[in-house]
């Protein structure tokens, strides 16, 4: 069970609140120049991610809000907890290595300070143990 | 307060009228109430048909500000009750408020109380809408209720933390449900009405071991 800080109510267990997926996904511009390829990226794609993670919550048998948290998906810390339309913290990605060092899995570090893309992070941290043995 | 009872013999025969229909949502849980209670420990009862009215206007408005006018004020923040007299304000979120107030303040019973707060929010942006049907209320009280709440919801009753005239907006035995403490031994609980049943027959279960004869 976790225990989430709401903004407005204090912590509160898991069971009262919704979870509302992956934030900041912004609504395209233009909807009717994507092509079908596009549409569906933008409806059905969502970001997976071993570590640090943005999502909206709503605290639905509280004060009905949502809000933007950001969730370490391996250790389910709750590393922030910011309204919407905020955009997502930086210190968050300051916070990231304390994490990493309380985390078992040694890689939660470098996808938690990777924002954009994970596949090179990931490459690099293979790549950088690589280097550091030779 | 706009009191518009045009004679007031015939209304208080309409709001008896009125009151002789109504069914409460824990009316056949009655007599399972009375059986299940021990006086001095803990006693379950409901409070049929109190007016609740819900409001919602964003905070330090000038509809928000009459509106306080109206009620006594309005609550701050997470847990707090504000209000004056025998009307209260719960906090259930910023900007949205339950106003609790007798069965007699209910327009159908010639109480002025929703009609003032109508006029009060005027066209303005934000509510006022009678929800007195919406939930029913149960009074919880004794010394053995506190550990009677803690079987069903995780918030932190002790004393030190949850103070009375607190309230807040939680679970209760996994229903959603607002929780308020009007005394050091005397708790409020409003389950929305199809939930009454479920949550009287729960409590019912939860205060057994306390409201029954001690094995020897």
């Amino acid at each position: 069970m976790l225990l989430i800080p709401c903004p407005n109510c204090g912590p509160r267990d898991e069971t009262e609140f919704h979870y509302g997926g992956q934030a900041h996904v912004p609504y395209p511009e233009n909807p009717y120049e994507l092509s079908d390829t596009e549409w569906s990226r933008y409806l059905f794609y969502r970001e997976n991610p071993k570590g640090i993670f943005a999502e909206r919550w709503v605290h639905s048998t509280g004060c009905r809000q949502w809000f933007n948290m950001l969730r370490d998906t391996v250790t389910y810390d709750i590393q922030a907890v910011y309204p919407m339309g905020v955009p997502r913290p930086d210190s968050s990605r300051d916070g990231a290595p304390e994490t990493g060092t309380a985390s078992t899995a040694p890689d939660s570090t470098t996808t938690g300070s990777a924002g954009p893309s994970i596949s090179t992070t990931s490459i690099q941290s293979t790549t950088a143990p690589e280097g550091a043995t030779k | 307060m706009a009191e518009t009872a045009a004679s007031p013999i015939s209304a208080k025969t309409a709001a008896d009228k009125n009151l002789a229909a109504r069914v409460s949502p824990a009316k056949q849980l009655a007599e399972a109430f009375a059986a299940g209670s021990l006086a001095g420990t803990v006693e379950l009862s409901e409070l049929p048909f109190l007016t609740m009215v819900g409001l919602r206007a964003s905070a330090g408005s000038d509809t928000a500000q009459r509106l306080a006018a109206v009620t006594g004020g309005l609550p701050a923040a997470s847990g707090a009750v504000a209000g004056s007299g025998d009307t209260s304000v719960l906090w259930l979120g910023p900007g949205e408020f339950l106003v609790v107030a007798p069965t007699e303040a209910h327009e159908s019973l010639g109480g002025g109380l929703i009609p003032a707060l109508r006029d009060a929010l005027g066209g303005n942006a934000g509510q006022v809408v009678d929800l007195s049907a919406n939930r029913t209320t149960f009074e919880l009280t004794g010394p053995r209720a506190r550990d009677v709440l803690e079987k069903g919801n995780s918030l932190d009753l002790h004393p030190r933390v949850f103070k009375a005239g607190t309230a807040f907006s939680t679970e209760i035995a996994n229903i959603p449900a607002i929780l308020w403490k009007t005394g050091e031994e005397s708790f409020r609980i409003f389950p929305r009405a199809s939930f009454a049943e479920f949550l009287g027959r729960w409590l019912l279960d939860a205060m057994r071991e306390y409201a029954s004869p001690e094995v020897p």
